[in-house]
Parts: C-alpha cells; sequence; structure tokens
C-alpha cells in the first residue's frame, strides 16, 4: 500500500496570478482541489478607521487607492453618497464630465481584466496590447487631473478641473480607434481553441447562487440576471443614454468574457452619446457650503463599478467627518462564492476561475 | 569528415575530438545566446515593444549580461532540500541534451558521428533530461516544484510516444534510422521530395509532440508562470538555473535541427536551379524558420490545461500517428514494393 | 548630523513666525465660535418655524406599513423597535428590530411572497457608542423594493444572530464586522477574523480602540 497524502499548498500572497496580495490556502489531492480557504487581510490598510478622522474631501483620494484600477467609480460612489445626504444639485457640465470619465474608466479596467486574464492562461501578448490601450485613456486623465492611476478627480458637488481644450475631441478620436482595436483583439483571441477550451464550463454557477452569494457586475449578469444599476436603479445621467446590458446564459468564465467585452463595447457606445450631448458651457462645481457637514443620518447609495456593485453607506452625525462609512466592495463580496466553486477542480482551474471574478485587492481589503 | 571519423583511435585523434568538441560547444553556445536574443527581440516586436536595446549596439550583448550575472550570483541550496540530487539535477539535464547533438548530419559532409542507430539514439537520451527535471522538482522539496516535476514527467511519457510513432513513417520511406541516410532519401532536386509533403501527418504530429518535448507554449506546464510560478525550477537560482536554461535553448537548437534533418531535407535546395548555393546554407535557413516558428507560437498562444494535455497526447496524437504509419506501409507495400 | 542641522534652524525660524501666527489663530478661532453661535441660533429658528408643518406623507408610505406589518405578524408586536422612511436615502423603509427576534424575521423578509428580499447587498455595523447597531441592506431583484433592517444588540457582549443560513453573502460581511468591531454572529459556520491577524488584540473600528502601540 502507497502511503499517500494531501498537499497543502499556499498559494499567494506572493503568486503572480493573484492579482495582488491575495492568497488561497488550497488542499491538492493530485492536481485536484479538495478544500480551498481565502486568506485576506495583506493590504488591509483601515480606510474605514482613517476615514472617521477625515472630512470628506479628505477621504477622496482614499477611495482612489481602494479600487485602483477603477478610482473614478470609487471617486464617483464617495460623492454621490454625501450629495445624496446634502441634497445638492450638480451642474450639468459636471456631471457630464463624471460620467465620461466612468465611462472611460470601465473600459481601462477591463481592458486590464482581459489583458491579466490571457495573462494567467498563459498567452502573454495581449496583455501589452491592452496596456497600450489603456495608456490613451490613461494619458487622458492625466491631462485631464495630473494622475495617471488615483486621480482624486471628483469633489462633493462637482468635479475638480473642466476639460482643457481639445480634451473632448481626443475622447471622441478615442472612441472609433477603440472599436476598431477591440473587434481585432475578438478576432485575434475569442475564436482560439485552446483559449476556448480553457475557459468554457469552468467556474460555473447558477443565477439562484449568484443571487444568494450577493455577486454583482459580470459575475451575476453571467447567469442571466439582468441587474444592471446603470439600469436598474438609474443614478448619474445614465437614464439619459441608449445601452444594453450584455447578459449569460450558462454562467461560466466564458460567458463573464464575452460579457465584459461586450461591456466595453456599450460603454463606447455610451461615450459616444455623451460626448456628442456634452453642454457647451456651464460650471464644474455646484454651490456647495463651504463646510460639508451632511444632516445627521444615514445613507448607502450604490453604483455600478466595473466589477460590480460598490456601495457607500455613511452614518454621520452632521460633523464634517462621517461617524462611520462603510464601503460594499464588489471585489470582497464576489469573491466569497470562490471556495464553493473551486472544489473538485484542478490547480490550472483556479487560476482561470480566480481570474474570471476579477478582483482587485485594494478593493477586497479595503 | 566520415573518412576522418573512421580512423583509429589514437591520442593524437583523440585530442583533435576533443577540441572539435569544444569548438562544437562553443557554437552551441553561441547559438544558445543569441537564440535568446533572437526570442526577446521577436517577441518584443510582436508585442509592439523593442527588446533589449541597451546593452551593447541593438542590446547585442544582453544574454551576455545576463548569463554573466547568473553566473556570478549567489547559489543557493534550500536548506531542506535534497542536496545530492539538487546539485546533480541541472548537470543530469545538460548533459544529455548536448550529447544528442552528436547524431545531427549539417551537410553530406559535416557531421559528428555516423551513427545507424542515430534516431534513436537522439529519443533515448532525451528521454533522460525527463529525469532531471523530476529530480530538480523533487529534490527542491518545494510544491510548486514537485507538482511542475510531476506535470513534466506526466508530458513527457506522453508525448515521447507520438513523437517516435510518427517518425516512423519517416523510417519506413529511407529505410534507415541513420539521419543522414534520411536526408539521402529526401534528394530529388524539388521540395516536394522532401519528407514533410509524403509525410504530412507524421509531420504535424512531430511538430506538436516536439513543442510539447521542448516544454514550451502552448505546452509549457512544467513551468507555467501563472500556475507554477515557475514549476521545476522554482528554486534554483545562479548558474543551477543557467543550466536549465542552457538545455532547454539546446533542446531548440536539436529540435530545429532534427526537424531540418527528418521533414525538411536538410542541406538540400528546394529547387534544382538553387543548387549552387552551399547546403550548409539551406540548412541553416531551414533551421532559422523552424526556430522563428518556435518563437512565433510562444506570442501567439494560451496555455491548455494538464487534463486537455493528456487527452491530445493519448487520444488524438498517438492513433493519429499509428494511422500514419499504417498509411505509410500500405503505400510502401502497394506501391513501391514491386 | 540633521539634528545639528535641526537645532541650528529652530532658534531662527521660531521667533520670526510665532506672534503674527498666534494673533492670526486667534482672530481665526474668535470668527469661527461667532459663526458657530450664528449658525445654532438660525438652525433652532428654522427648526421651530419648520416643525408644526406636517410633511406631506411619502408616496412610498404603503410600502414599509405592509412590511412592519408582516413583521409583526411573524416575530410578534414587540419586535420593531422602530420603524420609518429614511427620508435622505430616498424614502428607504428601515426598521429597527431587537437581535431576539432577527432569525425568525430574517428568513421571513426572503422567504415571504410579498417581500422576497433576495439579494441582500450591503452589511455594515456601525458603533454608536450607547449601543451596536447591524444594518442589512436588502432588496427583492424582482420588484426592485429595498429595505434597510437594522439590529440593535447592547454594546458589551455584543451579539447578533448569523444571517448567513438565510444569505450566503452575510458570510463574510459579517465576520468583517466581528473582526473590525468584535460583535458576535451566533450561528455564523466559521466567524474568524478577516481582515486582522488572528493573534491581533481589540476590534479597531470601535469608538473606544486604542492601539496598542501608539506609534503606529
Amino acid at each position: 500500500m502507497i502511503r499517500t497524502e494531501e498537499l497543502l499548498l499556499n498559494v499567494g500572497p506572493q503568486h503572480p496570478s493573484t492579482h495582488g496580495v491575495f492568497r488561497i490556502v488550497v488542499k491538492l489531492d493530485g492536481e485536484v482541489i479538495t478544500e480551498a480557504t481565502p486568506v485576506m487581510g495583506y493590504l488591509h490598510r483601515g480606510t474605514e478607521k482613517i476615514a472617521e478622522n477625515l472630512n470628506f474631501t479628505q477621504i477622496i483620494p482614499y477611495t482612489d487607492r481602494m479600487d485602483y484600477v477603477s478610482a473614478m467609480t470609487n471617486n464617483y460612489v464617495l460623492v454621490h453618497a454625501v450629495e445624496t445626504m446634502m441634497g445638492l444639485e450638480i451642474p450639468l457640465r459636471a456631471e457630464f464630465m463624471r460620467l465620461i470619465v466612468m465611462e472611460m474608466q470601465r473600459v481601462a479596467s477591463h481592458l486590464v481584466w482581459w489583458g491579466t486574464y490571457l495573462l494567467d492562461i498563459g498567452a502573454m501578448s495581449p496583455f501589452l496590447y491592452a496596456f497600450r490601450d489603456r495608456e490613451i485613456i490613461i494619458d487622458l486623465f492625466n491631462e485631464l487631473c495630473g494622475a495617471r492611476l488615483t486621480y482624486n478627480y471628483m469633489r462633493v458637488g462637482g468635479v475638480k478641473w473642466d476639460a482643457p481644450p481639445g480634451w473632448m475631441d481626443k475622447v471622441r478620436d478615442f472612441i472609433p480607434y477603440m472599436e476598431k482595436k477591440l473587434q481585432e483583439y475578438d478576432k485575434l483571441v475569442s475564436g482560439n481553441e485552446i483559449f476556448l477550451a480553457r475557459i468554457k464550463g469552468i467556474g460555473q454557477y447558477d443565477a439562484a447562487t449568484a443571487i444568494d452569494y450577493g455577486l454583482s457586475g459580470a459575475n451575476l449578469r453571467c447567469t442571466g440576471v439582468d441587474w444592471d444599476l446603470r439600469k436598474a436603479e438609474p443614478y448619474s445621467l445614465y437614464d439619459r443614454f441608449e445601452f444594453d446590458v450584455p447578459l449569460g446564459t450558462r454562467g461560466d468564465c466564458y460567458d463573464r468574457y464575452r460579457i465584459r467585452l461586450e461591456e466595453i463595447k456599450q460603454s463606447l457606445r455610451i461615450l459616444k452619446q455623451a460626448v456628442e450631448q456634452f453642454p457647451q458651457g456651464g460650471e464644474t462645481m455646484g454651490k456647495v457650503p463651504r463646510a460639508i457637514r451632511p444632516p445627521a443620518g444615514e445613507v448607502y447609495v450604490r453604483i455600478e463599478s466595473p466589477r460590480g456593485e460598490i456601495g457607500c453607506h455613511i452614518v454621520s452625525k452632521g460633523k464634517a467627518e462621517p461617524y462611520r462609512l462603510k464601503f460594499r466592495r464588489p471585489s470582497f463580496v464576489n469573491l466569497q462564492l470562490l471556495p464553493k466553486l473551486l472544489v473538485g477542480e484542478t490547480m490550472t482551474n483556479l487560476i482561470t476561475i480566480l481570474g474570471g471574478v476579477d478582483i482587485v485587492v485594494g478593493e477586497v481589503d479595503c | 569528415m566520415g573518412a576522418w571519423l573512421s580512423e583509429p583511435l589514437t591520442w593524437g585523434n583523440a585530442l583533435v575530438m576533443f577540441l572539435w568538441g569544444v569548438v562544437f560547444l562553443g557554437i552551441v553556445l553561441g547559438f544558445v545566446t543569441y537564440a535568446i536574443y533572437f526570442e526577446r527581440k521577436v517577441i518584443g516586436w510582436m508585442q509592439l515593444r523593442i527588446g533589449p536595446n541597451r546593452v551593447g549596439p541593438f542590446g547585442l550583448f544582453q544574454t551576455v549580461a545576463d548569463i554573466l550575472k547568473l553566473l556570478v550570483k549567489e547559489d543557493t541550496i534550500p536548506r531542506k532540500a535534497d542536496r545530492f540530487l539538487f546539485i546533480l539535477a541541472p548537470a543530469l539535464a545538460y548533459v544529455p541534451a548536448f550529447s544528442v547533438l552528436v547524431v545531427l548530419p549539417y551537410t553530406q559532409n559535416l557531421y559528428f558521428a555516423d551513427l545507424n542507430v542515430g534516431l534513436l539514439y537522439y529519443v533515448a537520451l532525451s528521454g533522460i533530461s525527463t529525469l532531471a527535471i523530476v529530480i530538480g522538482g523533487w529534490a527542491s522539496n518545494n510544491k510548486y516544484a514537485l507538482l511542475g516535476g510531476m506535470r513534466s514527467a506526466a508530458q513527457m511519457i506522453s508525448y515521447e510516444v507520438p513523437l517516435v510513432i510518427s517518425v516512423v513513417g519517416v523510417i519506413l520511406l529511407s529505410g534507415s534510422l541513420n539521419l543522414r541516410d534520411i536526408v539521402e532519401a529526401q534528394a530529388g532536386g524539388w521540395f516536394w521530395n522532401w519528407n514533410f509533403l509524403p509525410q504530412i501527418i507524421g509531420f504535424v504530429v512531430f511538430i506538436i509532440a516536439a513543442v510539447s518535448e521542448l516544454n514550451r507554449t502552448p505546452f509549457d506546464l512544467p513551468e507555467a508562470e501563472s500556475e507554477l510560478v515557475a514549476g521545476y525550477h522554482v528554486e534554483y537560482s545562479g548558474f543551477r538555473f543557467a543550466f536549465f536554461m542552457l538545455s532547454e535553448y539546446v533542446y531548440v537548437y536539436a529540435i530545429a535541427a532534427l526537424t531540418t534533418v527528418l521533414f525538411l531535407g536538410g542541406w538540400h535546395a528546394p529547387a534544382p536551379f538553387l543548387d549552387f548555393v552551399p547546403g550548409i546554407l539551406w540548412f541553416l535557413l531551414k533551421f532559422a524558420c523552424i526556430v522563428f516558428f518556435l518563437f512565433w507560437i510562444r506570442a501567439t498562444f494560451p496555455r491548455i490545461r494538464v487534463d486537455q494535455l493528456m487527452g491530445l497526447g493519448w487520444k488524438v496524437l498517438l492513433p493519429v500517428s499509428l494511422l500514419n504509419v499504417f498509411l505509410t506501409a500500405v503505400y510502401l507495400e502497394l506501391f513501391i514494393k514491386n | 548630523m540633521s539634528e545639528e542641522q535641526e537645532k541650528k534652524d529652530k532658534p531662527e525660524e521660531a521667533p520670526a513666525v510665532d506672534p503674527e501666527r498666534e494673533a492670526k489663530l486667534k482672530a481665526a478661532a474668535e470668527a469661527r465660535a461667532a459663526r458657530q453661535a450664528a449658525k445654532e441660533k438660525a438652525e433652532a429658528e428654522a427648526a421651530e418655524a419648520a416643525s408644526p408643518e406636517p410633511k406631506p406623507p411619502s408616496p412610498k408610505q404603503p410600502q414599509p406599513d405592509r412590511l412592519v406589518a408582516l413583521v409583526r405578524q411573524a416575530a410578534g408586536d414587540d419586535a420593531i423597535m422602530e420603524s420609518y422612511l429614511n427620508e435622505l436615502n430616498g424614502d428607504m423603509p428601515t426598521l429597527v428590530i431587537h437581535n431576539k427576534h432577527w432569525r425568525s424575521i430574517a428568513s421571513m423578509l426572503k422567504e415571504h411572497d410579498e417581500l422576497r428580499f433576495n439579494y441582500l447587498r450591503n452589511v455594515s455595523g456601525v458603533d454608536y457608542e450607547t449601543h451596536m447597531e447591524v444594518v442589512y441592506h436588502m432588496i427583492s431583484l424582482e420588484s426592485k423594493q429595498e429595505a434597510a433592517i437594522k439590529v440593535r444588540t447592547e454594546r458589551d457582549a455584543a451579539s447578533v444572530y448569523s444571517a448567513t443560513p438565510v444569505w450566503a453573502t452575510a458570510n463574510w460581511n459579517e465576520r468583517e464586522i466581528y473582526d473590525l468591531l468584535g460583535i458576535d454572529f451566533p450561528g455564523h459556520p466559521d466567524l474568524r477574523r478577516i481582515m486582522m491577524p488572528d493573534d491581533w488584540v481589540g476590534h479597531p473600528l470601535r469608538k473606544d480602540y486604542e492601539p496598542l502601540d501608539s506609534e503606529v
């Protein structure tokens, strides 16, 4: 009788494919996972605790650092929560600016996901292609607010900087360029037999499970649940634009892949309309009291970030600092299903499934 | 060279042979150095990058610098590693990689050994490198390395079989295991006399199995970076790591040369009117094309999964290569024998 | 070397800045106090003026009424400590309930045909210094009806029945609250620290949390 034993393998926190310092302890029988336990907290900076001693304008840069791949949407959820509490009116131009940068950010974020996901699967070139195109967006953001990743762009009541002259034209030029590139990438990768064999039918779950686990974003929509907050509970100006919410049917990695690619296309569609309708003049900051003190009470707002429903729960006591600030981070919630999905899968599929969830560890740990 | 090789072995001859060996080692190392440079440049261009361009003109000395760095790097051996096996593995990987090169003929007259069972010798020796990878993975006392080593063992066993069987058709056609005779059997002036057209099934199976034998994308599972970090050589550093890298690239050399010899007509020109070009240039050209092909697919393909790899090897490649042997035998029986 | 540098710099700089700065600070403080007083007065006046006028009932009013009735029906009349519409948050129906009823109410909220709160959006814990609250924001994906349920518990030996058996989402969220606020969740399948190291002392998001090492 040969003595066999289970192998306890520590994947992460230093591992090329855990997208940061995420760690997962897996028990392996051969290469098959019998148990998976995610371990978080390596990037926990206590944002929520720090925020209790800062006023709201000071908190905005901290939100940049949560989901650092999609800082604009994080900015938005915080200022949106404060504005909801204070009942502030946002000038149209500022709201357009916000929407445009958020949709650009969604494109950029999905591009990062696309590149790194293929890198996880073993193809290295798409990563560089995706980053080339993301670079254009980053450059535009850089021109807008002087930062490439952590923008600190939005303020309670509007946006900090107006678009510099010619900026909107560059955005306009970017849209057809990206559409063309997207087709190219689709041709390059989406039909690859090896790639399809790697992701079709992997990490499958049904709609009931997805809802029970509170998944959001592409992770929810891949099961066919039509739930995009931009459509379901429109915020900002999303009810002005025409766009579709791509849905999956099987709930596997392939559907998530298709949905994210399609979402880039839809974001470009929104961008095209937004650039068309962009108001000529107007303010970029609304009338905001000198000291931002939301009235006592609480509010929970949520928006659709590239990763899913990002929410902000503020409890205020009428001071300039929040009494309690809590972020509902989509990566954190989406990750919960992972241990259940992984049982019975191989080591290789661990990477495929984890990559398909699309996490940003800064957001998981907050 | 043939006459000279068959001379009796005297001290003088042995010395000359040894010197030839050293010269050849130098050539191979030169190839490896510039193959790596070439790979990085080519993949760089495919990925919209420049590639190495800092060390020397056009970055030509980049690999030299890399090798120097590897040589002076601290040699670490994990405390709980099996010291003897850990040290043995890189050497064991490299020795067969260099030894198989001896049977490869470059032109009619330029070859280092005229072995009757050249092909068999190649296959038998190259199998030993697998052993080195498994040993290295085991001795590192690292779980990722162990998984990488095990994957490598499974992969090599699965692909050695179709690799050998796919060549059987070529052996049937030329009636010899001697690589020089195999090239001679492809003579005839035109490129359609080369084995890759009559043996198209065997050729395809051979290429797939060969890429797998080389542990290169899309079959780079033993060192799958995104899953196993670096696979079997995760604990190796410095010149021991360099030896693993070296043997990997020497195998690129060997497989490219072997493919040229077996399927692409070796040193023969593709058309009779091109015969004025020396045979060695034709050989090098074909050889370079295959090396480029290997780099090209590395920049293009994602990685296959372990179970799919096994499925492909046993369920597709093996039956197809057997079919190829059968078809070739029937063809020979019906049309050639009489 | 740098210390010397500092010593050299300081005495030169300090007298030059001090008097002017102090005066400024003083003026600013006075101005602030005056402003504060004026504001408080205005606010008090405004509150007095506004309070007699009853607000028009929210169009969403029937929804929470029905919710309250159903909860009362399921868990008894004393289950709800407070119920109101959160005006700040688009009239979100909000119930404050006591922990002892939470378990039965939770499953009712999800299962009941009229409510079907199948999607738990967010769970946050709040330390109110007098008591603790765990807030569950939920929504029904079919009817888009929303609710916030606040489960109140005392501060010492804080404990709230886990909602994980009802909504799987609650799992890590409750672990996070346990970790950062020290609220116990009986019935939770795997209640461990999630963000802080396992040997961490204290619960950082509590208002009375004192870091062990003041330097950090």
